[in-house]
């Protein structure tokens, strides 16, 4: 079994671990970026059935789930700050925010979801709304975006705990914390997934 | 040094290493596993095809039969066969470095994509899906009465495989080279691989999101591609082809890394434009993404789409053609050994570019009104997938051999198994370029009479090509056990995996090599 | 490593602009609709993108080949949804 490392430092394995994460950010745009190409061919298509149908949404959840995962976002970030300083326990605190603002976000979400279920919103399920057919496909894809989102904040609050278990061992320190960079970028990510997401399915203008 | 055949025989030690050079033979065996299986689906569809009368199986059952075949031999075979058999064997020799970036991944990889194999056999084991490996809604998600969810998993999570195969080939090339190996001194081998993990890394989500939407709309009854709501069904193609063409690059460039190898190993000579063939490389991964249209001439899609889609597909065939030029001149006055290798790269040269000819006349819209769906395109892309890539990797496969197995193969049996091969090959798809010139569609297990004596060849040539790829199954295991023992460079050839015993050893190399001057450096003739 | 890490204060600021930007964006919409409306918030959203990418995930500090990657998957897409594009607004359908 090779057990050695194929690096020959701890400075390459970092960068190679930077370079990493980055493709894998740039696979999941592509991911993500289906979803975007049928929203923006649909909604070319269909302008006022996609107004109709981002009027249903509820725009202060939306609104407000935003700015709770921006602050999340600034938590992750100062977290980082804080282990190079070699600050653990601040590390910590900001993980714990960071999830529990994810939480936040997730409970919002959920409820949002719950909201829709009984106005009849849910396609598949108890769709029945009065508007153009075309409004269905809007709803489709702000379920199944917003879904995919969601799952995407599920793992990285799985990843979230993880670091935190990590950093309770006290596995991490000014000069070596890369799991927090890596997690982080990741985060950070999520967050600029929904900051697309938000306008395109909040805030479509009504047409004249 | 220990090889790293020797290091370690448990179970464990296979199931749970980290070399890369074992996970290559992992995925070998997986790979060839199942090549024999779409391999079985298509000797039942020649057999069939064999009468004009529909006698062997139903409509049906041939209809699962070529699914199966496709679905199989594209997803679960070509697409990971040379990067993560010859990649994961030779990448990391051949830029001197111990391993590739992320070990551990690179053996998750392998998991996960054994992984959906078996949901892949599943659905074929309980019936098969009958939707061709395309998987067109709206059959696919609402009327098809066959394994698609199942099926359709199974390739989702393969495709999280080729994913991370990529993530890890890329920073591998980026991060791991040998001192002094700049980007301008790699073999383009490397240069193929490292495009070829572009390609999987930015194509393969698309699909995963395709397939995932076309899951959806299957198992909740309401999806975006049904047009009772004002969906398009061609959104679905849009999506689904704008990976499935990359992929035919995917399953190519490895090829042509590997020609490139061979070529200038047994013709002794520089490769002729080191630059202009990295570039084309970089080009036809680059220029691929912008040609999936030309899947949907005929499927209703805008006439104006179809011209810029010819345009860009009459474009990517440019370096393309290059290569094969460069090829040309390199063997041109080199000193060439007709060893088997060369033999598979010549045989490659030659249907490969049989194949790209006849893909510009599929990009001809006016044409391909009246190729689509026909034999010609069924024989098409066999000239470039089996002609041209599976005819590189046995060319590879022997090339390595001595580095993987540290044995010889049978020198003279290898040679008339490449020319049984060829010869099989045209056999059978020769044929088909006219009987898709006459008409027959593709995809039907029935046919009119007068196509009945080109079909009878073209199964003929089925069973010696069947013979052919039989042979070095057989030779290349028996050689493993009993051939002659091979030294570090049995081929002369310049390359940093050949600076090092054979069979390679546990860690590579004693020291890390220094590079110090340009690839193929072949003395002066 | 440690020498290049941004004051918390920073930080802060980055998020008080990420703030604004989505207050604008949200009083945006409550404006009469217009043909900008569209680009205006989707501008906004790139800004507060490129925020967190240079800010939040420390672009700024990268060697060029990082944000090369960084951008690379966003150029791809938008070759997608560009060619793609070219069918669906040139077909006259839905009729």
């Amino acid at each position: 079994m090779a057990a050695t490392t194929p690096f020959r430092s701890a400075t390459q394995r970092e960068s190679a671990n930077q370079l990493g994460l980055w493709t894998l950010i740039a696979t999941e745009v592509l991911f993500f970026g289906g979803l975007f190409t049928a929203y923006v061919v649909y909604r070319f298509t269909y302008p006022a059935a996609f107004a109709a149908g981002s009027h249903r949404l509820e725009f202060w959840y939306g609104t407000i789930n935003t700015a709770v995962l921006l602050t999340s976002s600034l938590c992750m970030a100062v977290g980082d700050v804080m282990i190079k300083h070699d600050r653990r326990r601040a590390l910590q605190l900001c993980l714990l925010a960071t999830a529990l603002l994810g939480l936040l976000f997730l409970g919002i979400k959920f409820s949002e979801y719950y909201h829709m279920y009984r106005e009849q919103l849910v396609p598949g399920i108890n769709y029945r709304a009065e508007g153009p057919p075309q409004m269905q496909l809007f709803i489709l894809l702000y379920f199944i975006m917003t879904g995919l989102h969601a799952l995407h904040m599920l793992i990285g609050l799985g990843a979230l705990t993880w670091l935190g278990w990590l950093n309770h061992r006290g596995r991490f320190s000014s000069t070596g914390h890369q799991p927090v960079v890596m997690v982080g970028l990741y985060w950070h990510f999520i967050d600029c997934v929904w900051v697309f997401l938000y306008p395109l399915l909040y805030l479509i203008p009504h047409l004249t | 040094m220990t090889s790293y055949l020797a290091a370690g025989s448990s179970v464990r030690s296979w199931l749970c290493t980290l070399d890369h050079k074992r996970i290559a033979v992992l995925y070998l065996f997986t790979v060839t596993f199942f090549f024999l299986i779409g391999a079985t689906a298509a000797v039942l569809m020649r057999w069939e095809l064999l009468t004009p009368a529909g006698n062997l199986v139903t409509s049906d059952t041939y209809n699962r039969l070529f699914t199966l075949h496709g679905v199989i031999m594209v997803w679960f075979f070509l697409i990971p066969v040379v990067p993560t058999v010859l990649g994961n064997f030779i990448l990391p020799l051949a830029i001197g470095a111990r391993d590739v970036a992320f070990p551990r991944l690179n053996l998750a990889s392998w998991y996960i994509f054994v992984s959906g194999g078996l949901l892949a056999l599943y659905a074929i084991v309980f019936g098969g899906v009958d939707t061709g490996w395309t998987f067109y809604t709206p059959y696919s998600s609402t009327y098809s009465n066959s394994h698609v969810m199942v099926m359709a998993a199974g390739i989702f999570v393969a495709g999280f495989a080729s994913i991370a195969t990529g993530i890890n080939f890329i920073v591998t090339v980026h991060k791991l080279r040998a001192p002094g190996l700049t980007w301008f001194r790699l073999p383009l081998f490397v240069w193929s691989i490292y495009a070829t993990s572009i390609i999987m890394v930015l194509a393969t989500p698309v699909l995963a999101i395709t397939l995932v939407l076309m899951m959806l709309e299957r198992g909740f009854g309401v999806g975006i591609f049904d047009p009772h709501l004002g969906g398009d069904p061609l959104l679905f193609q849009h999506l689904f082809w704008f990976y499935s063409h990359p992929a035919v690059y995917i399953m190519i460039l490895p090829g042509m890394g590997v020609v490139s190898e061979l070529v200038t190993c047994f013709a002794r000579k520089r490769i002729f434009g080191y630059k202009v063939m990295a570039v084309s490389i970089l080009s036809i991964a680059g220029l691929g993404f912008l040609v999936w249209g030309h899947h949907m001439f005929v499927s209703s899609q805008s006439v104006y789409a179809g011209l810029v889609f010819s345009l860009l597909s009459f474009m990517v065939s440019v370096p393309s053609a290059i290569k094969v030029f460069n090829w040309i001149a390199t063997l041109h006055r080199g000193s060439i050994t007709f060893a088997t290798p060369l033999l598979y790269a010549l045989g490659f040269i030659a249907l490969f570019t049989i194949g790209g000819l006849t893909g510009v006349c599929l990009a001809t819209l006016a044409v391909d009104v009246h190729l689509h769906d026909t034999y010609f395109v069924v024989a098409h892309f066999h000239y470039i997938m089996v002609g041209g890539m599976v005819m590189a990797y046995l060319g590879g496969m022997h090339y390595w051999w001595p580095k993987i197995s540290g044995r010889l193969y049978p020198e003279r049996l290898a040679r008339a198994a490449a020319v049984i091969i060829f010869l099989g090959f045209n056999l059978t798809f020769f044929p088909q370029f006219i009987l898709g010139y006459l008409g027959m569609p593709r995809r039907f297990h029935t046919y009119p009479q007068e196509f009945h004596t080109l079909n009878v060849i073209s199964t003929c040539g089925a069973a010696v090509l069947g013979v052919g790829y039989l042979l070095p199954l057989v030779y290349l295991t028996w050689s493993f056990f009993r051939g002659p023992r091979a030294g570090p460079n049995p081929w002369n050839a310049t390359g940093l995996e050949w600076q090092t015993d054979s069979p390679a050893p546990e860690h590579n190399f004693r020291e890390t090599p220094v590079v110090t001057g340009p690839p193929y450096d072949y003395p002066p003739l | 490593m440690t020498a290049n890490a941004p004051p918390v204060l920073r930080l802060v600021g980055v998020y008080l602009a990420l703030l604004t930007l989505l207050a604008l964006t949200a009083t945006a919409t409550l404006l009469p609709p217009g043909a900008w409306s569209t680009p205006i918030s989707l501008g906004i959203a790139t800004a507060k993108t490129a925020l967190i990418f240079v800010w939040f995930m420390r672009l700024r500090d990268r060697p060029g080949l990082v944000r090369l990657f960084a951008l690379a998957g966003f150029f791809w897409l938008a070759i997608f949804i560009g060619l793609a594009l070219t069918d669906f607004l040139t077909r006259g359908w839905p009729a």
